[in-house]
C-alpha cells in the first residue's frame, strides 16, 4: 500500500467537505431518500393488463415546493363528459410517501367537466402521477417530477 | 359524531345547464399514522377517508381520502346545476367523524 502523506490526506479531506458544503439544499436533501413504495403494485392492482396512456390528463403541481405539507394539486381531464364517455375517476399515486395511494375522485357525466383540485403531503422529492379511468374502460396518465426542500412527516426519516 | 368546522363555497343562483366550481374545506388534523410523539409512541390514524357530494338526492361526486391529504382537506370539483335544490356534502373517517353540510342553489 501506498504510504499517502498526512498532508496529503488533509487536502483531499478538506477537499470533500467543501464540495459537501458547495451542493445545494436541494441536493443534499436527495442524499437521504426515503424508500420507495409499492406504487407499481398498486398501479397494476387498478389497471390489470390494461395498458395506461400517455396524454389527455394534465396534472398541474408546482415542481419545485418549498413546504411538503401543503402541496396544490390539480387534475384536469380532456373529455367531453357525456352520458357514454365520460371520466369514472381520477386516481393520484406517489412513488415515495409512505402510501402510494394519495387520492382518487369519482367523477360521472353529470360532473360537466373533469378537474379537480385538492392539497397534499408529500414525504420527499418524487413522482406524482395521476391516472384517469375512462367510462370505455381505458386509462390515461400523466406524471410530475417534484423537487420538494422541506418534507412532510420529517419524524419519518430514521434519525 | 364531532361538531366540525366547515366551510362551502356554492353559487347561490345558476342557468340551467351551467357548470358551476364547488370548493369544501372541513377542519380536520389528517393525523397520518406514520409519525411518533417524542418518545417515540406511534400516533394513531385519525383521518377522514370519505367525501360524497349528493345533488338533491343523487351523488355527483366522491373522493377518497389517504393520509397524503393535508390537513384541513380541501377538495373543488364541479357539476352541471340541473335544478333548483339542495347539494349535501357529507365528510366521515376514522373513530366515527362524521360532518355533514348543505347549500340551497336555485337554478333558473
Amino acid at each position: 500500500m501506498k504510504r499517502s502523506s498526512r498532508r496529503a490526506f488533509l487536502a483531499k479531506a478538506s477537499a470533500s467537505v467543501m464540495v459537501a458544503a458547495a451542493l445545494p439544499a436541494v441536493v443534499r436533501a436527495q442524499m437521504v431518500r426515503t424508500p420507495l413504495n409499492n406504487m407499481p403494485e398498486v398501479i397494476r392492482k387498478l389497471t390489470g393488463t390494461n395498458t395506461i396512456h400517455k396524454g389527455r390528463v394534465k396534472l398541474d403541481v408546482p415542481p419545485l415546493v418549498e413546504n411538503g405539507h401543503l402541496v396544490p394539486l390539480n387534475v384536469s381531464v380532456e373529455s367531453a363528459m357525456t352520458e357514454s364517455d365520460y371520466v369514472k375517476a381520477i386516481h393520484v399515486f406517489t412513488e415515495r410517501n409512505p402510501l402510494p395511494e394519495m387520492v382518487t375522485f369519482r367523477l360521472g357525466p353529470r360532473a360537466g367537466r373533469a378537474r379537480v383540485a385538492t392539497r397534499v403531503r408529500m414525504a420527499d422529492t418524487q413522482n406524482v402521477i395521476a391516472i384517469a379511468e375512462m367510462s370505455d374502460g381505458s386509462f390515461w396518465s400523466d406524471s410530475v417530477f417534484m423537487i420538494v426542500t422541506l418534507a412532510a412527516c420529517l419524524e419519518e426519516l430514521p434519525a | 359524531m364531532t361538531t366540525a368546522n366547515v366551510r362551502v363555497d356554492v353559487p347561490a343562483r345558476a342557468r340551467r345547464g351551467e357548470i358551476i366550481d364547488i370548493k369544501t374545506l372541513v377542519a380536520h388534523t389528517m393525523e397520518t399514522g406514520f409519525r411518533r410523539t417524542h418518545l417515540g409512541v406511534p400516533i394513531p390514524r385519525d383521518i377522514i377517508t370519505t367525501f360524497v357530494c349528493l345533488y338533491n338526492g343523487v351523488e355527483v361526486f366522491r373522493a377518497e381520502l389517504h393520509p397524503s391529504v393535508s390537513a384541513n382537506p380541501y377538495l373543488q370539483f364541479s357539476t352541471v346545476a340541473t335544478d333548483s335544490g339542495t347539494l349535501e356534502f357529507k365528510w366521515s373517517g376514522d373513530n366515527g367523524f362524521s360532518a355533514t353540510q348543505a347549500a340551497r342553489i336555485v337554478v333558473t
